[in-house]
């Protein structure tokens, strides 16, 4: 836990007033009850009451709000649904939080150029419901999809279960406008398939709100699968589960989904959910097929033969479509199920090279003996995305301590082995340490020139994501206590 | 090679003492592309890639190979087929000696673009040499990594202006099982018209070209698939596609024969035909290419006023991508804001200007 730091009323009241100027009353929030439900995302641990929220309701009140805050020097917190898992949008005791929840219409959805305008607070979901009658749908699926915002989408680079055949965020968007911080509206990408120049929307695209407040977003929108398949495989040991991912992919065959649950995943889940998982298996893998009917046919068989000659004792293929929702749902009801058999846990989020799953998943065994903890291990096996779920008590004495330090130890073999610190959580305040294990001074130095480009001043969401290299130190971790977490009922990547 | 790394980067470091500019040279295959390099008046020296070469890391299993920057593009494209792998996004060669550096420099996609995506979107991480002669890593050899921002996919297509890519890790696909190509008679409006609505369905997609009243597109993926989009399409199909395919690729159709200069218009999808002349259109109407005619050549720079009018009033731009004169702007300009973030990149990444000044602009 931080320590939050005490507004100066004075100078609330100056910058209050500046956007009372420039904005409708009620899109200005100033008073402590007003500002509370702003002071964390979905990284609720870390709480801090901001200065000043604003809600504008349109582009032209985000440039005045800009303007306002280059003139007083405020740093600019953006912020969209708030369900960002590592701080990204935590609130400064200086600073102004600019939120889009009134930029929240969907503009255009166009089957025949296959794209939809939007602005930026438009919910994930809400673009694929409106594309839903033209037979198209967006395809980056964060579990968040419910809730969060197509802008917290482009800042964070969200993925989902589909990522692996559809792409992340950065594959799905061809266009954003963006309100600068020196107060211009720029569009970076465009629905051409490149823009002259750098690729700047490649670099803004996962940038965390750092480099520009997006007020407009243009999506690609995909023709729906007209059938979806998933096999549920059963093996003997976490080694062969992991080998068998390999194989899949070796053998050419790109799945729709790929994950992977281990035993302690799976007793875990099953009294909550009863998906029929095989309770005695050491992994469980899911492998999804998706497309026309006769390719599905074809594809899961090709998938099953390369199961069983990788060594699977079990193998089950959904017959209907309630039937792959119900293995489905074990898997994307991990976190809820965490919650409820053990008194906190840490959610890690981490990627390695698909090679070395087996490897990091023996090394993650071998430190629940060191540690003394369990680990409940479920993830995006296909693009090796590791969200392992540290069970702790933090009552009993010592074991916070442990969980931290056997989170710290997973994400340093992420990095040991060739992978890296986030796959798709963002760093945001909760990794801004361990940044350090990944990159070096250079780097970091490199980073700091990136965001200079944009952003002269550094007023935009200072001191996330990059360290300064004097705050480099230990490494963080999300940490969830009781239960008591913000979209506790969503599941969690 | 760690050798050569030094020898990089006392070249550089050299270049940066004496402000003197360094011409990144992979292959030479890409000579004709982009603005000319600004000297200054001055000599310009050339920083030859080709013997930092050879995979540093491949694992089929991993969807990943790495590749030293001087790395021929044959060579990394020989060892994936003998995987049934390959670069998803088809790189044009134009030239035997191409190499991956170069290619990844460029920035350029081929015909497999508007289904599988640029290649940009496979740049999973790159090793680079910037302007004080520093070697950072960015990316790595993983498909998800939100850590730090995205600077290797900012280097694709960044024309060596940035620095030196030393390494890259490129993600890979399998080649697809089955494949088929129809031909359809169809003139251009239709023709972009069918396209736009087939995109919309779920039909196994992998490239579309259209020239001179005939459309070829071409199915990739499973035998079923395959099979039952041939069934509901109709048209002729094209025996020996694959050469056809390299063809346009490698723009040895006989549309680009000769030296007429080549524009190239990257557009909305969906723009309805434009006037503009004969065309050859690809990436399901994303890429048109137009030859300027003879009366062109007179007033260079009207033409290039109206390629770049009918481009913006469509949504894209228009690229100057081969022969005619540069001094009309090979690339559309930027805007005076993103301008400005351009030159503090450049000034961050390569301070004393040194590599390929101009090259981009
Ligand atoms: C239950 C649960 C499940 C989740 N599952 C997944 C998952 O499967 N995959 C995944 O990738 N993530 C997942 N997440 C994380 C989170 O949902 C995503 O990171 C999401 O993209 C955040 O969107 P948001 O609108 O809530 O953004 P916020 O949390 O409000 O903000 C996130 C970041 O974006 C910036 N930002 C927001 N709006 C703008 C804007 N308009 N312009 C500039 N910057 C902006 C903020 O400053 C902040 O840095 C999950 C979160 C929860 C709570
Ligand atoms: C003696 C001589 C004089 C020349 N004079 C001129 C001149 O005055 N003006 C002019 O415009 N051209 C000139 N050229 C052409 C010049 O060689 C090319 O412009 C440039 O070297 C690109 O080489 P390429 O096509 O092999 O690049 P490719 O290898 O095909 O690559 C294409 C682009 O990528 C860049 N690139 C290649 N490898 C890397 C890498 N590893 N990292 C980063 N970037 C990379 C290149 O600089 C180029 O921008 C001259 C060439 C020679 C041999």
């Amino acid at each position: 836990m931080m320590p939050t730091i005490p507004v100066d009323p004075e100078r609330r009241r100056q910058v209050a007033a500046a956007m009372r100027a420039v904005l409708p009353d009620r899109c200005v929030l100033a008073d402590p009850e007003d500002t509370r439900p702003y002071e964390c995302d979905g990284l609720a641990a870390y709480r801090q009451l901001p200065m000043v929220v604003v809600l504008p309701d349109t582009e032209e009140q985000v440039l005045a709000v800009l303007k306002v805050c280059r003139e007083l020097h405020v740093p600019v917190v953006p912020r969209g649904a708030g369900t960002g898992l590592s701080g990204g949008a935590q609130p400064l005791a200086d600073g102004v939080v600019i939120s889009t929840a009134r930029l929240n219409r969907i503009l255009r959805v166009d089957a025949y150029s296959r794209s939809a305008v939007v602005q930026p607070g438009v919910r994930n979901l809400a673009i694929s419901e409106a594309a839903a009658p033209l037979g198209l749908y967006y395809a980056p699926d964060p579990s968040s999809q419910i809730a969060c915002s197509i802008g917290g989408n482009v800042a964070e680079n969200s993925g989902g279960v589909h990522c692996l055949k559809y792409g992340l965020t950065v594959h799905n968007v061809l266009r954003v406008r963006v309100a600068t911080i020196e107060g211009e509206m720029i569009e970076l990408g465009g629905a051409a398939p490149d823009a002259p120049g750098l690729d700047l929307l490649a670099v803004f695209i996962g940038s965390e709100g750092m480099l520009g407040i997006v007020t407009e977003v243009t999506v690609k929108l995909v023709p729906k699968p007209a059938a979806a398949q998933v096999i549920m495989a059963s093996f003997g040991d976490v080694a062969s589960g992991g080998d068998a991912v390999a194989s899949v992919i070796a053998a050419g065959i790109i799945p729709a989904g790929l994950e992977m649950m281990d035993r302690t995943s799976s007793r875990m889940v099953e009294p909550f959910v009863k998906a029929g998982y095989d309770l005695d298996a050491a992994a469980i893998l899911l492998c999804e097929a998706d497309g026309t009917a006769l390719e599905v046919a074809e594809e899961i068989e090709r998938m099953a033969a390369v199961l069983k000659e990788a060594g699977a004792t079990a193998l089950t293929v959904s017959r209907d479509e309630g039937e792959r929702l119900r293995f489905w749902s074990g898997r994307k009801n991990a976190f809820p199920a965490a919650g409820r058999i053990s008194p906190d846990y840490y959610c890690m989020d981490g990627t390695i090279p698909r090679k070395r799953l087996a490897h990091v998943l023996e090394r993650i065994e071998q430190m629940e003996d060191t540690f003394g903890l369990r680990c409940a291990n479920v993830f995006h096996a296909g693009d090796g995305n590791m969200h392992p779920l540290i069970l702790f008590d933090a009552n009993q004495p010592g074991e916070l301590d442990r969980a931290e330090a056997f989170g710290a130890a997973i994400l340093a073999l992420c990095v040991e082995v060739g992978g890296t610190i986030t796959g798709e959580h963002g760093v945001g305040v909760e990794k801004i340490d361990s940044m350090c294990v990944q990159f070096g001074a250079r780097e970091l130095d490199a980073f700091f020139a990136v965001k200079r480009a944009f952003d002269p001043e550094m007023l935009l969401n200072p001191n996330k994501a990059i360290p300064t290299l004097n705050r480099c130190a230990e490494l963080g971790a999300m940490r969830v206590h009781g239960g008591a977490l913000p979209f506790a009922h969503l599941p969690r990547f | 090679m760690q050798h050569t790394i030094e020898r990089f980067q006392e070249q550089v470091r050299s270049a940066a003492a004496a402000r003197r500019p360094l011409r990144i040279r992979g292959g030479g295959t890409k000579d004709w592309y982009g603005q000319r390099i600004d000297a200054a008046g001055g000599e310009t020296a050339i920083l030859d890639t080709r013997a930092h070469a050879g995979i540093v890391d491949y694992e089929p299993s991993e969807l990943v190979i790495t590749a030293r920057c001087g790395t021929p593009l044959a060579h990394i494209e020989a060892a994936l087929a003998e995987r049934r792998q390959m670069l998803p996004f088809e790189p044009p060669h134009f030239g035997p000696a191409a190499t991956l550096g170069g290619t990844v420099a460029a920035g350029l996609s081929g015909p497999r673009r508007a289904s599988a995506g640029a290649l940009r979107d496979f740049v999973l991480g790159v090793k680079l040499l910037d302007g004080k002669g520093e070697v950072l890593t960015f990316g790595g050899q993983v498909m998800k990594n939100v850590a730090g921002y995205d600077v290797s996919r900012l280097l694709a297509g960044s024309l060596g202006t940035l620095g030196l890519l030393l390494e890259v890790s490129v993600k890979v696909l399998p080649v697809p099982l089955a494949g088929a190509t129809l031909r359809f008679a169809l003139g251009e409006a239709d023709a972009i018209r069918k396209l736009n609505e087939w995109a919309g369905q779920p039909l196994p997609l992998s490239a579309s070209c259209w020239h001179d009243g005939v459309l070829a597109l071409r199915l990739s993926g499973a035998r079923a698939a395959v099979d039952a989009a041939v069934r509901a399409l109709g048209g002729e199909p094209l025996a020996d596609d694959a050469r056809f395919w390299q063809d346009v690729r490698e723009q040895r159709h006989a549309f680009f024969d000769g030296d007429a200069p080549l524009w190239r218009l990257a557009l909305p999808p969906a723009t309805d035909a434009l006037a503009l002349g004969p065309q050859l259109i690809e990436w399901g109407g994303a890429q048109r290419w137009l030859r300027a005619p003879a009366d062109a050549e007179a007033d260079a720079a009207a033409f290039a006023r109206r390629m770049r009018a009918a481009a913006t009033a469509a949504g894209g731009h228009a690229t100057l991508f081969r022969g005619g004169d540069k001094a009309v702007g090979v690339f559309q300009p930027l805007a005076p804001a993103i301008a400005r973030i351009h030159e503090r990149l450049k000034a961050g990444f390569d301070p004393a200007n040194i590599f390929n000044p101009g090259r981009m602009v």
